[in-house]
Formats: C-alpha cells, structure tokens, sequence
C-alpha cells in the first residue's frame, strides 16, 4: 500500500494497491475510512491498459489471436474460441463438427481451470490456505494437459480461424476423466472443509450483497450475476456450438453474497464436469479445420509435398484473411461471464475496430458500492470473489 | 424475428432512421438527437433491461464521423438489440438509463474524446489524466509518447 495517508474529520484516507499481493493484480482503490469501514471508496483501472483495441487495427485477421490470450490469462483457451467465433461468424464460416466439440471441451476446461484459481485464491483471502492446495493441485493437472495440448501453459493460441491449430493429444479421454475425478474429491474435501465453517461463513454470509435488480443494472454476467439470482447463460441462451445438445444445469444463487458467488463456482465445476464426460463420449471423428484455400493452412505434409500445397501456404502467410465488410458482435459465456467481440470490417486483412466487451468491466464498475460500509479485510475478500482479472478489464 | 421488428417500429417508429437485421439481430440506427430517447424506450417499452456494452467506432468522414454504439439484452424477452448513432463528438449520456453506461461511456471518451452530456463523471478511465489525445481516433499519431510522472490524485472523485 502507498504510504499517503491524510487525516481529516477523523476520516483516514488510504491507497490499497496498485502492486499489493492481496489485490489480485494491478487494481488502486483509494478509500475513505472511518475506522475500519470503509465509508467510500473510488478505483482506478487501466495499470495493465496496453492498447489491445489499437494493437488490432493494426495487425492482420489471424495476427490478432495470441493477444487474445492475454485478455483473462487465467482462461486463455476461452479468449481464443471467442475471438475465432466472432470472426467466423463475420464471414459466415462452418468450422467442422469436431472442432465444434473440441472447442467446446477447451472452453470447459478453462472454466474449471479458472474457477479453481478463484476459489482457491478467494479462500486464502478469508483465511482459509489448506484449500489452495487442494484446489491447485487439480488445476496443475489440467494445465498439464493443456500443455500436452497446445504446447503452452497460459499463452494458448489455440484456436484457428476455420478451425484449431491441432488435433487434442492421445489419450485425452483417460486424462481428462483421472482430472475429473481428482477435482471432484478435492472440492467434496474443499466444501466439507469450509460450508459449516464458523469463521469462514462470519466473512462470507451477507458481505458484499448485491441484489439482482442491481446486479442486472450494473451489466453483471457470469457467476456474479446467477449467484444474485438470475440464470442468465449465454450458453443456454444462445446455444452456440453443442451446448444444446448436452445436459447441464445453471446452478442460480439466491442472495448474491460472497458466499453464494463462492458456491456457484463451486457447482459450476460440477456441471463443467458433466459437460466434459458427455463430450469426451462424443466427440466426433473427422478433421478439425475448415479446408478452405483462402482460411486456414494446408497440412504440413502438402505444403512440403505439392506445389498447389505450398502455393496456398505462401498465400494465406503473405496475404492473410480479408473478412468482407460488416460488423458483427459475437459473444461467449467465459468464465466470468459474458465475453463479447463487437468488429467491424471493411473488407481488408486488418480489422476495423476490435471492441472486446470483457465481463470484469461491468462488475468492477460495482465494487465501491459492493465494499461500502464493509471493513478493509472484507473488500480484498470481495474483489477476489467477484474475479476481477486485470488483463481484460484493461486491455 | 420480423414480429420483433414490427413490435420495436410500433414502440419508437418515428425515431429510427433505419431497422435492419443483421446476423439475426436487429439493428436500428438513430439521430443522434434521438439517442437517449429511443434508448429509455427500448428500456422501459421494449424490455431490454440490460446494458452489454456501450462503444464506439471513428469512421472518419465528414462532421459527423463517430459512431456510437450500443447493445441491449432483454433477460425476459431473450433477445439483443444494437442501437447506433452517428455524432460529431457530442451525444447525450445514458448513464440515469442503464447505471452500466458509466464507465463505458468514459472508456468511449477516453478513447474517442466524445463527450457524453449529463454523465455524472465523464473523466479518462483507461489512460492516465494528464495523457494527451484520444488514441482510438484514426487520426491518432501512434509514434507520440507522453511522459506520465505523477499517479492520479482520485481525491476529486470522493
């Protein structure tokens, strides 16, 4: 914390952050203290502001994509499938069946992946440090097959427009399903350890309320908003890609608290699990990119093998993709709720105008009201249960 | 989708300057003028309760060269709506409409110098206060360095 401290009417004003390891990233929340209450409270965003929007106008179609992956870095694949999506929808392209459900599968994954990087940091905020371990431990797994998947821990680029930059390693059923299985006994240990936990429900019960009908005017998506009680879904609601046809449920809170959000994640994990077994069960055969000469990159062994091959190799690297013109806004449930793309094209091979509409910006916009009246100790627990990720609320 | 089309013509028909779909969503241009008004009508009559994103674009031609764009979802209808308007750098602030306009329209004029009339706090959000021009406009020279020395003050916001 800065040390600029002003004494005034018994008011103590005081910088919590930018650089504090409580704040979860680069966040500067000045606030007015009447004691240990927080009587107001005004943040400042934009530390890890670095141009993406200008980045893009600048960079070609397919360029773009590894900058996605900086935008919530805790759910990188996410970023990426939304990003592809909003272009594909742009031009108005099919990508096949089974890189249908392997993006599905991905965005799954990086949901439990995300969830357990909140929950864990969230509990430690309370107090609760045992958890991380368990929690971690299983995401560690994930990651690893993450690796095996694209090669990358966090800076996935992944995805390609058309398709995916490959096939999910041999084996992924085995592995995925040993994850699940070790993630589901972590979080019966994890809730078993905190739900009828004194202290844990004394910082968590009734902090940091918001009710749904503020919820909804502050723009809150994602586990935020459900856990206030309302089931909005971008994936039930518009069903992209499977998820209409696999079962799983909305898990909905009901007061909106630190505690109900903490839970929704919780069950959200559940359902992202269920999701999971059911795709692995069917997932389909057949390529996992589009074979279209203008969009995506031939085989390697073509490109090395016939000169039709390299020819449209050559192109696609040196002319890049030109999207006709329009504009389209596309929009994901990412793990803290509703990740949209609003681009414009005119028709070259760079874009318009990115606008990305992360979920954090909306629900940031509520904190200092969410943390007025509240002592110090429970707004860092606050932030950390509404998952305020640096990297797409600033961009 | 075109009963939704009638149904929005009915409401603030007079209004729009142009209806449109586009990938399945309706699309509806405004005078700029109109904006607030056509905004609080799809609120409160059409039942689009909730602001998604609030931005705009810099197309460069003429006076009027920003676009100011706007997307609405309507939890119980399930349906989305993007509303645009064309301006020359002023257009009225929807903030008392939907309170998630806020920082989205400091974000706009952070990035666009468009200034959003009735915001409460219409300051830079995204950048620093002393830094110097509007980044997203086309006409932005991106070679241009600003030096930043001292952090925020913020006190004026308590």
């Amino acid at each position: 914390m800065q040390h600029t401290m002003i004494f005034e009417d018994n008011k103590m004003y005081l910088n919590i952050g930018p650089s504090h390891p409580a704040m979860h990233g680069c966040f500067r929340v000045l606030v007015e203290l009447d004691g240990e209450r927080i009587s107001k409270a005004v943040p400042e965003i934009g530390y890890l502001h670095r141009c993406f929007e200008k980045e893009a106008e600048s960079h070609r179609w397919d360029g773009i994509l590894p900058y996605t992956d900086r935008l919530n870095y805790v759910s990188p694949l996410m970023n990426n499938v939304g990003y592809c999506m909003a272009v594909e929808r742009l031009m108005n392209l099919e990508i096949p069946e089974r890189a249908n459900w392997i993006r599905m599968l991905i965005c799954e994954v990086s949901r439990i992946c995300d969830h357990l990087v909140c929950l864990g940091a969230n509990l430690v905020d309370v107090g609760a440090l045992t958890n991380y371990w368990y929690l971690f431990n299983e995401r560690e797994l994930f990651v690893d097959w993450i690796e095996a998947l694209c090669g990358a821990r966090l800076t996935s680029s992944y995805t390609r427009i058309g398709g995916l930059s490959r096939d999910i390693p041999s084996g992924t059923p085995e592995i995925l399903k040993k994850c699940l299985k070790g993630t589901s006994k972590a979080l019966n240990q994890v809730e078993k350890i905190i739900k009828r936990n004194r202290i844990f429900t004394d910082r968590t019960v009734g902090v940091g309320v918001i009710t749904e009908d503020d919820a909804i005017s502050y723009g809150f998506t994602g586990p935020c908003l459900r856990a206030a009680g309302c089931d909005y879904d971008v994936r039930k609601v518009d069903g992209y890609y499977h998820y209409d046809d696999v079962n799983w449920d909305i898990p909905v809170g009901e007061s909106g608290d630190t505690f109900d959000r903490i839970f929704v994640r919780f069950e959200e994990i559940r359902q992202s699990s269920r999701i999971i077994e059911q795709i692995l069960e069917r997932i389909p055969e057949g390529p996992i990119a589009m074979d279209r000469g203008n969009i995506s990159l031939p085989p390697k062994h073509d490109v090395y093998g016939s000169i039709e091959g390299m020819i449209r190799h050559f192109k696609i690297v040196m002319e890049g993709i030109s999207p006709p013109p329009g504009e389209v806004y596309s929009c994901t449930e990412a793990a803290n709720g509703e990740l949209g793309f609003y681009i414009v094209s005119d028709g070259s091979d760079r874009p318009y105008r990115i606008k990305v509409r992360p979920p954090c910006f909306s629900i940031y916009q509520a904190y200092p009201k969410m943390i007025e009246g509240h002592t110090v100790a429970d707004a860092i627990a606050i932030m950390g249960s509404l998952n305020i990720i640096a990297g797409e609320l600033d961009r | 989708m075109d009963q939704s089309i009638d149904e929005i013509k009915k409401e603030i028909g007079e209004d729009v300057i142009e209806i449109s779909l586009c990938d399945g969503e309706v699309v509806l241009k405004v005078e700029s003028t109109k904006w607030k008004d056509v905004v609080d009508a799809l609120k409160d009559k059409c039942k689009f309760d909730m602001l998604i994103d609030l931005c705009a674009v810099d197309y460069r031609d003429g006076d009027e060269r920003f676009e100011v764009v706007v997307h609405l979802y309507g939890l119980g209808i399930k349906k989305r709506i993007r509303v645009k308007s064309r301006c020359s750098g002023e257009i009225q602030s929807v903030c008392d409409i939907y309170p998630a306009a806020n920082w989205f329209e400091r974000e706009a004029y952070d990035l666009f110098g468009i200034h959003f009339e009735g915001h409460p706090n219409l300051k830079r959000i995204l950048c620093h206060d002393n830094f110097e021009g509007h980044p997203l406009r086309k006409d932005f020279d991106k070679r241009k360095r600003s030096d930043i020395l001292k952090p925020n003050d913020l006190m004026d916001e308590m």
